[in-house]
């Protein structure tokens, strides 16, 4: 299995050098090369998966990276369940979003760039994936960082674009810095970043108050990564990227890195409840406060935007409360729902003339039907309506924060109940606003058309994957497929008691249809999309101020730092040096200069001088 | 009572500053060089008062060479200086400056 | 008696050399420098080398300094108004150092060293020019004959560095006449 896992990794890294160096010749064609790497890299993964189901793991280094004293850190690889879900997941998505490049992306100047940086990221991603250890692991991490700022900055020209890009890297950066705080503890502590051997070593020789530090640190770094609270403002900016950018790595990949970074600790976790804790109410409060946002933006990938954020949330509400494999299985199943959500907004704005804003949306379902119904499945799967996908998933995770121990659980199962009425009502005012009712822009709907077939297929499959994928993974809740599958890995989550798995059920049902029915009832008054004068709405619409208060907090202050060490420090004292030292070398070079006048009396004033010196010295006794 | 040799020799030292000052002092070539015969005469001196001091003759056999190689020092020298002269019609030493940047 | 005539000529020779440096007119200078060497022949009557005397006054009074002198004269630079600007203070005062720390050091050295001076025999001193003339038939003759040839080739020089280009119109004072200098 071990080629296998190389050659997956491989495939998309020659795309991305055949790409890279002959894109530009190639044009057209630099879209098969990527797209033929990611599937051949899909096809591998298939075979991996099905090996992995039949009970093959594993876990060989393939090359000693580095070896200082009694450290070592290798190039390695881990294939599990876990791994094995990830990685098919990955590539599926993958695969479909070039094939839908293809009719996004066509006649863009930056096309074979495009499809290099694309994949590069899903080699990066499938290294964070598959490696052994943190390290590699965090090579990965900082590879998808790398090209997730490329690709929101694709369209470098646009200053809101590379701003957003910056944004993101510098905003992750921060998050990576909790995270390697929390290797080197690891480091520190345990001598070792290798999974095998942190979780083999961990419960003897950690204290809790160890461990804890250790996940706190690494959950820093994965709010970075999947933008959670503090560090989510870069995924609405990061918008400004091509649609199949926001798809694959804003919904689907590189925001669940985080979600995986945790599942694979969680050996750490467990002997660390606080640290659990830390992660599921920060979960839940992310997922509260973007959804809040959703409720009344107008922009339709921003609201999508703040879907994920929020979606990342449950995720990790799931995680934290110790039911690692409903978040995972919410991250499968979301990366199908959410990563088409986005293709069909990509497939409206390109009907709009990349209109983005709602308000000029409308009645769009006569002329795109495709586009609609598969947008419609999505909403149906992210509100939680069985049998779609999203309903298995997300019930699963309230049904775990239910029955889990960690204090006030119970307080974040109702709040993630409310959270998911607002998610049933912002993803329905979207569809009423988009495709239903008059439009609202009478010329930019005559424009309107469906999409190419290269880019209306890949929806129909992803639309599929949310319909079937929970039924089948996840049937019945608690015990179908999936938790056998990872419950290897992952563990299993404890049932405990109080309101019964039906009633559960039953609840979470009817916060979807709860949110659909305020949402039809204002799309009938006609009021979706109005602004109100409404004090707390006006809050609502400027995101809380979030980045505001960024600004004034943390920006303003480094910056005045920096312009400061930039005129003292900088202009006075290191100019100062390299300046003085220039006037000593010509302050010399005037001295000596004077040796040489070309003045003859003076040459001969220098001999005799010369003379009279070494005759001192000759016979000096 | 015969002078010491050591007068000869001091005697010499004061004749051979004095030329030294004035070639590095004037700024007419002629005068610079006839302070240059100054030097070589004042070693002259000295040579012969050492020839007299250990008592044979090698000390005045060289000034006569010495006398010789100045004669013919002299002349060209002189000659270089008429050709500097017609040249850039000055002989101060201070206008021969072309090597100076 | 031979002191007083030393302390003399010494005061003499001294004082026209002090005057040589300081004289502005270069006919002047010349003529102090002739004042030194006549003093410098007696210099050497007092040291018993009487052929070198008379040597010293033929060759250097007698032929060098009439040679400077034309080329004065030549030159015209004997005229009052030819005189040449002053030295800056600055050298003066560098270069009075710089004299009396070589004489310093010459001279202290030379005071020091010296023993008593040899016996006042041998051909050297009661016959001597026909001691130096064997000398220098003898133990000197290669020398000898090299300051001839060196003499014949100075001569050679002098006529071709002074050597005019034939011109239509050769003045003294045509500068641009370009004169090929083999240096």
């Amino acid at each position: 299995m071990l080629t296998d896992v190389i050659l997956i990794v491989l495939f998309p890294l020659i795309g991305v050098v055949i790409n890279g160096l002959l894109g530009s010749r190639l044009k057209k064609a630099s879209g098969f090369i990527g797209t033929a790497a990611i599937g051949l890299s899909w096809a591998f993964a298939l075979k991996v998966l099905v090996a992995v189901m039949g009970g093959a793991t594993l876990n060989e280094n393939v090359y000693e990276w580095i070896a200082a004293g009694t450290f070592r850190a290798s190039v390695g690889f881990q294939v599990d369940a876990l791994s094995a879900i990830m990685i098919t997941m990955v590539t599926t998505v993958s695969f479909f979003i070039h094939i839908y490049s293809f009719g996004y992306m066509r006649g863009d100047r930056g096309f074979s760039r495009f499809y290099t940086y694309l994949n590069l990221f899903v080699f990066s991603m499938l290294v964070l994936v598959l490696a052994n250890n943190y390290l590699l692991m965090f090579v990965g991490w900082e590879g998808v960082g790398l090209c997730s700022y490329l690709l929101i900055g694709f369209w470098y020209e646009r200053k809101s674009a590379s701003d957003a890009g910056k944004k993101a890297f510098i905003v992750n950066r921060i998050g990576d810095f909790g995270f390697l705080l929390g290797i080197f503890l690891m480091v520190h502590t345990l001598g070792t970043v290798q999974f095998a051997e942190v979780f083999g070593r961990a419960p003897g020789v950690l204290s809790t108050g160890a461990a804890t530090a250790i996940a706190l640190l690494l959950f820093v770094g994965a709010c970075g990564k999947s933008a959670q609270f503090p560090l989510y403002v870069w995924l609405p900016d990061a918008m400004e990227g091509p649609t199949p950018v926001s798809s694959l790595i804003h919904a689907a990949t590189m925001v669940t890195a985080g979600v995986y970074m945790v599942a694979r600790s969680n050996v750490l976790y467990s002997m660390a409840p606080t640290a659990g804790a830390v992660v599921a109410w920060v979960g839940v409060f992310t997922a509260l406060l973007a959804a809040s946002i959703a409720l009344v933006n107008t922009d339709i990938k921003r609201v999508l935007a703040y879907s994920t954020v929020s979606q990342l949330g449950y995720m990790f509400i799931g995680v934290g409360v110790g039911a690692y494999t409903a978040g995972i299985f919410h991250l499968f199943t979301h990366a199908f729902f959410k990563g088409l959500m986005f293709l069909a907004a990509g497939s409206v704005m390109h009907a709009m003339s990349d209109e983005l804003d709602m308000r000029k949306m409308g009645g769009l379902m006569g002329k795109m039907k495709i586009t609609g119904w598969t947008f419609l499945i999505g909403t149906l799967a992210i509100a939680g309506i069985p049998p779609l996908s999203g309903f298995w998933s997300k019930d699963e995770i309230l049904a775990g924060v239910y029955h889990s121990h960690v204090p006030g659980h119970t307080v974040i199962w109702a709040l993630g109940v409310i959270g998911a009425v607002m998610t049933s009502f912002y993803m329905f005012r979207l569809i009423f606003m988009t495709f239903f009712g008059a439009p609202r822009d009478p010329h930019l709907h005559d424009h309107a058309h469906e999409s190419p077939a290269n880019m209306t297929v890949p929806l129909v499959v992803l639309a599929a994957g949310s319909l079937l994928a929970g039924a089948v993974a996840g049937y019945p809740i608690g015990n179908g497929w999936i938790n056998h599958f990872l419950g290897s890995v992952l563990g299993h989550t404890s049932h405990g008691d109080g309101l019964s798995g039906g009633v559960l059920i039953a609840i979470s049902v009817l916060a979807g249809v709860a949110g659909f029915v305020v949402a039809l009832t204002m799309h009938r008054s006609g009021s979706l999309g109005v602004a109100s004068g409404n004090p707390l709405y006006r809050l609502l619409a400027h995101k809380w101020y979030v980045d505001e208060i960024y600004r004034a907090l943390v920006i303003r202050p480094i910056h005045g730092v920096a312009l400061g060490l930039w005129h003292v420090f900088d202009t006075i004292v290191l100019d100062g040096i390299v300046n003085g030292l220039g006037y000593l070398v010509k302050g010399i070079s005037w001295i000596s200069s004077r040796f040489q006048t070309g003045n003859a009396p003076v040459y001969a004033l220098w001999m005799t001088l010369g003379v009279v010196v070494m005759l001192y010295l000759v016979t000096s006794p | 009572m015969a002078v010491p040799t050591s007068y000869y020799v001091i005697l010499s030292a004061i004749l051979f500053a004095i030329g030294v000052a004035g070639v590095l002092t004037r700024r007419n070539a002629i005068v610079i060089f006839m302070c240059i015969e100054l030097m070589l005469n004042a070693v002259n001196l000295s040579f012969v008062a050492f020839a007299r001091h250990l008592g044979h003759g090698d000390g005045q056999v060289f000034v006569f060479f010495v006398m010789a190689v100045a004669a013919a020092e002299v002349a060209v020298g002189l000659a270089i200086i008429i050709a500097l002269f017609r040249n850039r019609q000055t002989v101060d030493v201070g206008e021969v400056n072309l090597l100076k940047w | 008696m031979e002191a007083f005539f030393f302390f003399l000529l010494a005061a003499i020779a001294v004082v026209s050399a002090i005057l040589l440096v300081l004289f502005r007119n270069p006919v002047y200078s010349a003529l102090s420098l002739v004042t030194t060497f006549f003093c410098l022949a007696g210099f050497f009557v007092l040291l018993d080398a009487y052929f070198l005397a008379a040597v010293q006054v033929i060759v250097y009074a007698g032929a060098i300094m009439v040679l400077f002198l034309f080329v004065i004269m030549l030159l015209n630079l004997g005229h009052p108004d030819a005189v040449e600007p002053g030295v800056t203070r600055y050298r003066r005062t560098s270069v009075i150092l710089l004299a009396v720390m070589l004489l310093a050091e010459v001279g202290l050295m030379g005071a020091r060293r010296l023993g008593a001076p040899a016996p006042e025999e041998g051909a050297l001193f009661t016959e001597n020019i026909p001691y130096i003339g064997r000398l220098l038939y003898t133990d000197y003759l290669f020398p000898f004959e090299v300051a001839s040839l060196i003499l014949l080739v100075a001569l050679i020089g002098v006529v071709v560095l002074v050597k005019r280009q034939p011109e239509a119109d050769g003045g003294p004072s045509a500068a641009e006449t370009g004169t090929q200098e083999p240096a």
